[in-house]
């Protein structure tokens, strides 16, 4: 993929013969006005993140965080001030954490019956999956509390981890999949002849190669389920989360601690990421 | 010939047998699947026909008047969602195109770089994110507040709570979405085909026109389908970036759900809406195959 795309694009001048001098320098023009759009639209992107770190160092007095008020290091240190966000933020971890496990354990060995084999009832479970994935969020949540009313089962911390493994299996399912897609089958069978049973063949040959995969997987499941707003708003009954909690702040004032506390969070799935990527880059270097 | 006999036998004997490996593989999620995601929406079927309230019970009666009452007092916020959506779905569109074109073809080695950049507002909660713009939009906030001390702008104009708000916010939020699968599509066409048509002396919008742009339609198919179907169901910009006048259907449904207690009616709407997008989502997995709108979607 990317040796064809590092070809130049541009053609030789000689060979657009007398029209080459112009296009060349029109294309150049084009491809500079489309890299500073490029810039500029990347820039739009990361506005409101920007503001969110900014206004974690307002030096404001009140929960009220609108007016630039001098830089501070404050609000790190009251980070837990307010026991209903710090608790808020706790569930989210937890519950993200739980979810990321089942999740991948699940959404793994569907990944590996979907890609490894060829079974009867394979197309219902693809149009399963895809049905998962395409569903807008607000009918996943509001069909799940249909549910939980209807068989009269208490909302709360249980049933907001019951939802976020709902949504999570699939995403891991097709990240492991797509691993799979050209396996080449016959390393198994030559670590079967070898001796090797079906366990050990699993961990030492079949597990590495799709490892990126399943960590790909995990990673996507603890970022959607942390960052859930919609599906927990209907299932959680009275227990907050991060989104829930800010949510319902918005109508009082966001206070400062939010901003800390996103700001953490994005240095954190950042650096995650970028191991990630660099791990992966070396990988492939090997 | 007696080696090729032997080396075939395992595989035909294989292929008989019953493997039970894919179904225990495949069970615990399905049976996930089927509990938490397939059951609740039948069970949506069920509660849009009844009749009842919370403090009696809920009878099933067959009261298909629940989705004519549905369709009677919502109508206006059904429809401002799907228009939002389309509004929406050609703002990422317009706005995202050339940006997946740029990284694409004149990225060259930085171009995982960029789409990193592309996806930083990942890291944020989406609920922070509209936050931020709230803040960013508000009457005499830091974008507003400057235009109005320079009486570049009436002291009473106002962004937050007007149609403009709400679709910008959801612009903001789904405009990843459309540039990832456009990228992907892009990022596959062989520049050399560029090319071979300038060769042929098409002009530069020619060339785009008729190699670059009709290869890039599964990406504008899956982007679509990934910004349009959450954008319309969306009621966290509305609630967070509008008014009165800019309720979407989530914010009935879901006012429906956790304020009104009314499960039936709220049933009908959420049936009706998951009715209208998935009978559009699947034409678009018809016309693509599941494979291919994955394949896209998954980058």
């Amino acid at each position: 993929m990317s040796q064809a795309v590092a070809r130049p694009v541009e053609r030789p001048a000689a060979a657009v013969e007398g029209r080459g001098p112009r296009r060349r320098g029109q294309s150049r023009l084009i491809a500079r006005l489309l890299a500073a759009y490029t810039w500029f639209m990347i820039f739009y992107l990361a506005a409101p993140i920007l503001v969110m770190i900014a206004f974690g160092f307002n030096d404001t007095h009140s929960r009220v965080n609108l007016r630039w008020q001098g830089f501070t290091f404050k609000w790190y240190g009251k980070l837990f001030d307010i026991p209903d966000l710090s608790q808020a933020l706790r569930n989210s971890l937890l519950i993200a954490l739980v979810t990321t496990i089942v999740s991948t354990v699940l959404g793994t060995m569907m990944g590996l019956a979907m890609g490894r084999y060829r079974f009867r009832g394979q197309g219902a479970t693809d149009l399963l999956l895809f049905a998962n994935i395409a569903a807008p969020e607000l009918v996943l949540g509001a069909s799940l509390l249909t549910l939980f009313i209807t068989v009269q089962f208490q909302r709360g911390f249980v049933t907001i981890l019951l939802a976020h493994v709902m949504f999570t299996i699939a995403y891991v399912a097709v990240t492991v999949r797509a691993r799979l897609a050209g396996f080449d089958r016959t390393l198994e069978e030559a670590a079967q002849d070898l001796g090797a049973d079906p366990w050990q063949t699993f961990r030492k040959v079949t597990l590495p190669l799709i490892f990126p995969g399943i960590m790909a997987g995990a990673l996507l499941s603890f970022a959607l389920s942390i960052d859930d707003f919609v599906i927990t708003n209907f299932n959680s009954g009275q227990t907050q989360t991060f989104p829930i909690w800010v949510f319902g702040a918005t109508r009082v004032g966001v206070p400062p601690q939010v901003n800390v506390m996103g700001t953490l969070i994005f240095l954190g799935g950042v650096t995650l990421a970028v191991i990630q990527a660099l791990a992966a880059r070396r990988r492939t270097l090997d | 010939m007696e080696q090729h006999l032997r080396a075939d036998r395992p595989v035909v004997a294989r292929r008989r047998r019953f493997k039970p490996a894919p179904y225990l593989l495949a069970l615990p999620g399905v049976v996930w699947l089927a509990v938490f995601f397939v059951i609740p929406i039948v069970m949506t079927l069920s509660v849009s026909l009844q009749t009842g309230n919370v403090e009696q019970g809920f009878q099933f009666t067959w009261h298909f008047a629940n989705y004519s009452d549905a369709l009677r007092l919502y109508h206006v916020q059904f429809v401002r969602s799907i228009i939002y959506g389309v509004i929406v779905t050609g703002a990422t569109f317009v706005l995202g195109y050339p940006m997946a074109y740029w990284i694409a073809f004149h990225g060259g080695r930085r171009k995982s770089f960029y789409l990193f950049l592309l996806l930083l507002p990942f890291f944020v909660s989406f609920v922070i994110r509209t936050v931020a713009w709230q803040f960013i939009l508000s009457d005499n906030g830091i974008l507003l507040g400057p235009l109005k001390d320079l009486h570049l702008l009436p002291s009473s104009f106002h962004v937050l709570a007007t149609s403009l708000a709400v679709i910008g916010g959801l612009t903001y939020n789904f405009l990843p979405f459309m540039v990832l699968p456009l990228y992907v599509s892009l990022e596959r066409i062989d520049p050399e085909l560029v090319e071979a048509a300038n060769d042929l002396y098409a002009s530069r919008m020619r060339a785009f026109l008729r190699v670059v742009f009709p290869l890039s339609i599964p990406g504008v198919f899956a982007g679509v389908l990934l910004t349009f179907v959450p954008s319309a169901a969306d009621y966290v910009n509305a609630s967070i970036l509008g008014g009165t006048s800019t309720t979407m259907i989530g914010n009935i449904i879901q006012t429906l759900y956790l304020t009104n207690n009314d499960y039936p009616l709220a049933s009908a709407l959420s049936f009706v809406l998951m009715a209208v997008l998935i009978a559009g989502v699947i034409i678009y997995a018809r016309v693509l195959g599941t494979e291919r709108v994955y394949e896209v979607a998954a980058g």
